[in-house]
């Protein structure tokens, strides 16, 4: 049987969001793959370049809607590096808060979505009912949902009181239990572990060839969590564990999640009960001397990095974001070689893709004479005169 | 025939139990499927459209009549087209032959109905295979190969468990051995004068479910129409009209199987007279009871469908011969050892 070319996207319905991925297909088996990134990319790194420090920060919330504070974090990090201010203990222990729930909530996210792909509905209607548990405590600390504009230059914005804290405690009490009845579902139900077990392999070699990144490479057995590696905010003082798997497939990538759960749950509850006092925020000048600064950030989907360039006036000079689902893309596509055609979904979401982080940049390529030149604004207007030329007889006689 | 008679048929045919009542009922059912999935997922389901959102199903099947239809540019008009009437009518006939209270017409039954309907609800699976195959659309292509492929794992279990209760119910005429003439009816008056022999078909009766499950394409059996894999398999490029009557006879194909299992397995119908007032009132009290058997069978295949996540085509095969089939014929070797050992 000759091979077939198969489009996945950027239009279908495993895909949330905007990609293409072009399969040949043997019968049930996949020979080849090719992906085109680029169709949700919004100009956010140019953006950067038209606002202030402050400004950015909120920028920075929107790059990804489930990792919010993922982006603030190693923002604000960088400013506050080239700033050279030290940020209070509390701030510290706050954005470990919020990211750590956000984490919560965003593997929670990621089972939910791994039931859906493999059809089984029930655990994505169960996992996004207790996800909104989560995002009720985010709301209780920052007033949002998911964009929390928690972060600022030289602190947070909002406090946790005390009773704040006990109510959050309660709650989390009742996520640990959710945590811990997820965790024996994910390890015994037969159809789901029929579907994920041995699905999508990336051996530990490959994982560290291909700069897989968070739960993906964790999942193939390599130790690699900026969180502990390089610690950032409180968690060089917060106990944890680095989870990680030997079976090196999809059923991996979720067992690391879940009990990625189970220490984000601890790590919660010890920076509730460990709060050290004081402020919550130091001011900062406005204007940020010129220098270059780089920030490592352990987010849900793996290792966050952000630069920054500045050049001694109130706004970047350039901030480059490099979003985890990017790192995760070749290893994403070694996985997918050889496996069937039912598994895509699967594989593909195993790495919690997160494409509008990820797009960066967009190539226009000419359907018909293969030219994929950029376009300066001049050639645009041009062009587009010249089309309507030509169409305008179309466009009026309707 | 008889004017009278003649207006019986049509009235048997067209309203009750035919196409009217069937559209009616496998609406109900569908509703019926959906709430008992939604509170199985901790979800209200269906809540606004009628009662309790009864006319959900109704309200989806209007709304897709309206809607544009749409043919592929290099696909079959005619047999595009065809296509949905052929698996329509189908499955409308399978449901014709069910007995489903006390008064039956000689056209839907008669020994050998049980052979009929299985067969009648096979076509609209080969008739999903032929939308997808005309499609010219590989998502389509790719759910037409699933679709055949799955219906050679789940079709021998299926027929094999669903003879074994007649089998059980057949008797000996004269030295020939006449398995209650496989007629349907016949196999539920048998199980309800032989109540205490129901259990005996325990495991025939799961295996049947299981295949029906496959045979309706629903989880953990839904590989050919995997929404996150091929969109819609074979139904990928039918819309409007189409696609309705495409669901419809998903819908009665659920009602057909149901109270077909309900009928084979759980006495069905069959009711002794009861008398109120004087009167016999068992011909109604004999479809409620039916309708409450279906619905039994039904809310075991929607708790099926919420327990589990969708197999792989593969593992669906492996699966049907590796335990579907053995358990079945060890039903088939039950039924034939208790009849040549056991008198009743």
């Amino acid at each position: 049987m000759p091979t077939i070319k198969v489009p996945l996207g950027p239009q279908h319905p495993a895909l949330k969001e905007p990609e293409s991925f072009k399969f040949e297909l043997d019968g049930e088996r996949v020979v080849g793959v090719d992906v085109r990134m680029g169709y949700a990319h919004r100009g956010i790194e140019k953006g950067f370049e038209g606002r202030t420090f402050t400004q950015g920060i909120y920028l920075a919330e929107r790059i990804c809607g489930i990792c919010s504070h993922a982006h603030t974090t190693p923002f604000v990090q960088n400013v506050e590096e080239l700033l050279k201010i030290e940020i209070p203990p509390r701030a510290r222990y706050i954005r470990v808060l919020v990211g750590e729930l956000e984490r919560i909530h965003s593997h929670l996210l990621w089972l939910g979505v791994a039931g859906h792909e493999v059809g089984f509905d029930s655990l994505f209607m169960y996992t996004w009912r207790d996800r909104e548990l989560v995002l009720d405590m985010l709301e209780l600390i920052s007033g949002n949902r998911v964009h929390h504009g928690m972060n600022t230059v030289g602190g947070v914005r909002r406090d946790v009181s005390a009773d704040q804290a006990e109510k959050l405690l309660e709650m989390n009490a009742l996520v640990t239990a959710r945590t811990d009845y997820y965790i024996k579902m994910c390890t015994a139900e037969p159809t789901f572990m029929a579907r994920i077990s041995g699905v999508g392999p990336l051996s530990k070699q490959d994982a560290l060839d291909l700069n897989a990144v968070g739960p993906m490479a964790r999942a193939s057995g390599v130790k690699r969590d900026i969180r502990k590696d390089d610690p950032y905010a409180a968690y060089g003082e917060i106990p944890f564990e680095v989870i990680t798997a030997e079976s090196c497939d999809v059923l991996g990538r979720a067992v690391v999640r879940v009990f990625e759960l189970l220490q984000c749950v601890r790590i919660v509850g010890y920076v509730l009960k460990n709060m050290p006092a004081g402020d919550i925020r130091v001011r900062a000048p406005r204007k940020v001397p010129a220098g270059e600064a780089i920030a490592r950030y352990e987010a849900p989907r793996g290792e966050n990095i952000h630069f920054m360039k500045s050049n001694g006036t109130e706004k970047p000079d350039r901030v480059k974001v490099r979003a985890p689902t990017y790192a995760n893309m070749p290893a994403t596509l070694a996985t997918l070689k050889g496996s069937f055609v039912a598994d895509i979904p699967i594989t593909v979401a195993a790495i919690d893709p997160c494409f509008c982080c990820a797009d960066r940049m967009v190539r226009l390529v000419d359907d018909r004479t293969g030219r994929n030149d950029l376009m300066t604004w001049p050639q645009l207007q041009r062009y587009s005169r010249e089309w309507l030329g030509r169409n305008r007889r179309d466009l009026i006689g309707n | 025939m008889a004017i009278p008679s003649l207006l019986k048929v049509l009235l048997y045919l067209l309203a009750f139990p035919g196409v009217l009542f069937l559209c009616a009922f496998s609406t109900c059912v569908e509703w019926f499927d959906r709430k008992v999935y939604a509170r199985l997922q901790n979800r209200i389901g269906p809540l606004h459209t009628g009662n309790s959102g009864i006319l959900q199903p109704l309200a989806d099947f209007i709304k897709l009549m309206a809607k544009e239809d749409l043919v592929p540019t290099h696909a079959d008009k005619g047999i595009f087209n065809a296509l949905p009437l052929f698996s329509f009518a189908s499955a409308l006939t399978a449901f014709l032959m069910v007995p489903i209270f006390r008064v039956h017409l000689p056209f839907t039954s008669f020994p050998g109905d049980l052979i009929v309907i299985i067969y009648l609800l096979s076509i609209p699976t080969i008739v999903y295979f032929l939308a997808g195959w005309h499609s010219t659309n590989y998502f389509a292509m790719l759910g037409s190969f699933r679709n055949l492929t799955q219906l050679f794992g789940y079709e021998v279990p299926l027929f094999l468990s669903l003879l074994t209760p007649g089998m059980l119910a057949g008797a000996w005429h004269g030295g020939v051995w006449s398995p209650a003439n496989w007629q349907m009816s016949a196999i539920g008056q048998f199980y309800m004068t032989h109540a205490f022999l129901i259990p005996v078909n325990i495991i025939g009766f799961a295996v049947a479910l299981i295949a029906l499950q496959a045979k309706l394409e629903r989880v953990p059996f839904d590989a050919p129409e995997a929404e996150t894999e091929i969109v819609a398999g074979a139904m990928t490029e039918y819309s409007g009209k189409k696609l309705a009557l495409f669901r419809l006879t998903v819908d009665m194909e659920l009602v057909a199987g149901s109270a077909l299992i309900a009928t084979v397995f759980l006495g069905g119908f069959v009711l002794p007279p009861v008398a109120l007032g004087g009167t016999d009132i068992s011909a109604p009290l004999s479809f409620i009871l039916f309708v409450l058997k279906t619905l039994f069978v039904v809310a075991l295949l929607s708790l099926m469908r919420a327990l589990m996540g969708r197999l792989r085509i593969d593992q669906t095969i492996a699966f049907s011969w590796r335990w579907l089939a053995p358990l079945s014929l060890i039903q088939v070797v039950i039924a034939v050892g208790l009849k040549a050992f056991v008198r009743f």
